[in-house]
């Protein structure tokens, strides 16, 4: 994720060369606005051309002393503060700016006078060679419109900038939706689950049309998983049976599961198919690849105004390829309740105590009022 | 005599389903066993020595691809032919490329009824030809243990072995009580397979850790650590001979150990003079 940031930030130098270009050409036409305004006010002595001339001079001048200053700022200081808070695009800070302004205009006016006087043979005097009060009025005349083009460049940047970073997070936040719907809906699960459906229609057609409506409630469940905020634990235990149930038509006596639910914490609210990659992982990962199967074991239980909901198996255990909550279900686990509860809730993988599986278990506060789960 | 075929398939309704099906459209074909795992599949099959078998991919313990591989290794030489082996999967893509690639027959779960009788005729056709050229064996495990060598290189990545991160293990980290010991990959001499642990042997001990071999050997150097067989793993520069009896057979010695390895028919030509 933060890679991802970074190299946001980091727009490819072809780009970079791209957008400079862009905002001299429309510092140009900027300098053509300002010649214009300048000759029907006829603040200018000499012609319209002249006038012209000195106006692009300068303006090219200023612009280039300011947003290559600017650009020199920014890059130099994303290494002292790598920020992690709104996009700022590429705005060194006020301080910075009204200095690089200040300067840029001054040396740029004078660059760009002296580039003019040069192009047309003239000896207009600069601001280093002229009186003061001349001095003064033409700064004023050369910094308003650098102020007015920075402040305009400035604000464009920050906007697109601050669109790009609500896309990215909107992005994000799909790309994860996805995913977990891919663990869920794995195809090898799915394929395996309609052909055993298939076979258990020609033996048994009650059995199969029972596992076919299992089937229809887990499909339900996953593809409306985030439409409804949180559901009782009653709903999340069925919603659990429907799942093993679907697993030990395919797995047989290999499966054997226990379901341990409280008329306490029935009714408890969690947010739905929490509960789920906890489930799935002790079937793909620890009862599925063992020869002899093994037992799951689902339990929930009140502690004061603690939910503990444990899932535990007899499987193979966590590998050394997935260590503790590497898995990408687990860790979705773990975001989840973050983002619910905070500090609230936790959430623990372990090896089962006393041979081999996992116990994965997870601390929320008990609650039966929506209002009160809802921060 | 009518054929005779083995099914091997972790999902029970699966397996009868599929012996239901292969009764329908190949009604002389008899199912003499029906096994739940990788491990009975390649026993039964040595032991019933089957014309046609049925591998489903995903397996407990064993995949199907290493029975089949297993079986390919320790099929003897000069007795019945070779088992045809038909594949059986749900989605697999990688695996499926591969059989592409390797001419291997497989069959899609859920099992289309057209589907299956296609393979049969396939099959009928195969045991035919292979009647007509009379016994032996030379011919098809030849064929098999050709187009396996293809298929384990190509379907690593579907058999789950993750791909080989960053750089190859340098030290091998083997725990014994409370000790580490830290046994540079240099001074290993081989590595083989036992149970769900690897015996590390280096010129003066051994060693045991607790990484399966298929886990381990994608973080090896492949240049200088050469697989011989599904169970070792041997580093090239540690080779003193190799022999080649008049079966075939061939074996290694090493230089500093006494022992000899057998290298599996998949891997013999590794070996060949210059």
């Amino acid at each position: 994720m933060n890679a991802a940031r970074a190299t946001a930030l980091a727009a490819p130098a072809e780009q970079r060369w791209r957008g400079f270009a862009l905002r001299g050409l429309k510092t140009a036409i900027a300098g053509v606005g300002v010649a214009i305004c300048l000759w029907t006010l006829t603040l200018t002595r000499g012609g319209f051309m002249t006038t012209l001339v000195y106006s692009i001079s300068i303006s090219l001048m200023c612009w280039l002393f300011i947003d290559g200053a600017r650009s020199l700022a920014v890059h130099r200081r994303p290494a002292a503060e790598p920020s992690h808070h709104a996009p700022r695009g590429r705005w060194p800070g006020w301080a910075w700016m009204v200095a690089i302004v200040g300067i840029g205009a001054v040396l740029g006016y004078a660059a760009g006078n002296e580039i003019a006087n040069q192009l047309l043979g003239l000896n207009e005097p600069g601001p280093f060679n002229s009186s003061w009060r001349q001095t003064i009025s033409l700064l004023v005349l050369a910094l308003v419109p650098a102020m007015t083009i920075t402040y305009f460049f400035q604000s464009r940047e920050v906007i697109s900038a601050q669109r790009a970073e609500v896309e990215r997070a909107q992005r994000q936040a799909a790309e994860q939706q996805l995913m977990l719907l891919e663990s869920q809906l794995e195809p090898h699960m799915l394929f395996n689950t309609l052909a055993n459906l298939r076979a258990l229609i020609g033996v048994d057609a009650d059995r199969a049309q029972a596992m076919l409506d299992r089937l229809i409630a887990f499909l339900r469940a996953s593809l409306a998983g985030s439409r409804e905020r949180f559901h009782p634990l009653a709903d999340e235990f069925s919603r659990l049976a429907d799942y093993l149930a679907l697993m030990q038509i395919r797995m047989g006596p290999r499966l054997q599961m226990r379901f341990e639910l409280p008329p306490e914490v029935a009714a408890a609210l969690v947010p739905p198919l929490l509960l789920q990659p906890l489930v799935e992982n002790s079937i793909k990962h620890g009862l599925e690849p063992k020869v002899a199967g093994g037992r799951i074991e689902v339990v929930a239980r009140r502690e004061g105004d603690v939910l503990v909901i444990s899932v535990r198996d007899d499987g193979i255990g966590p590998g050394p390829e997935t260590p503790s909550g590497a898995s990408f279900g687990l860790a979705h686990v773990r975001e989840r309740l973050a983002t619910l509860y905070g500090a609230r809730a936790s959430f623990a993988f372990e090896p089962a105590g006393g041979g081999e599986g996992t116990l994965a278990s997870v601390r929320l506060p008990f609650t039966t009022e929506t209002a009160k789960v809802a921060p | 005599m009518n054929p005779r075929a083995l099914i091997a398939e972790d999902e029970p309704l699966l397996a009868a389903s599929l012996a239901t099906e292969l009764k329908r459209t190949w009604p002389e074909l008899a199912i003499v066993a029906s096994v739940g795992n990788g491990e009975s599949a390649v026993e039964s099959a040595l032991a019933l020595s089957p014309e046609v078998a049925f591998f489903d991919i995903r397996m407990p313990g064993m995949s199907g691809l290493e029975a089949a591989r297993a079986l390919a290794e320790d099929w003897p030489e000069d007795g019945a032919p070779f088992p045809l082996i038909v594949f059986v999967t749900a989605y697999d893509q990688y695996a499926l490329e591969a059989f592409d690639r390797a001419a291997f027959d497989y069959v899609l779960k859920p099992v289309q009824p057209a589907r299956l009788a296609q393979t049969c005729e396939r099959l009928r056709q195969a045991l035919q030809v292979r009647g007509a050229e009379a016994s032996g064996n030379g011919g098809e495990l030849g064929r098999v243990v050709e187009q396996l060598r293809g298929l384990l290189g190509a379907s690593a990545l579907a058999m789950g072995v993750p791909p080989p991160s960053g750089q190859p293990l340098q030290v091998i980290q083997a725990g014994s009580g409370n000790a580490i010991h830290m046994v540079p990959i240099g001074d290993v001499l081989y590595f083989e397979a036992a149970d769900k642990y690897v015996r590390v042997i280096t010129a003066v001990r051994e060693h045991l850790i607790r990484t399966a071999l298929r886990e381990l050997l994608p973080m090896l150097d492949a240049s200088h650590f050469w697989q011989i067989h599904r169970g070792t793993v041997v580093r090239a520069d540690a080779i003193g001979s190799v022999l080649r009896d008049e079966a075939g057979k061939v074996t290694l010695t090493l230089r500093g150990r006494p022992e000899k390895l057998v290298v599996s028919r998949l891997y013999t030509h590794l070996f060949k003079a210059m």
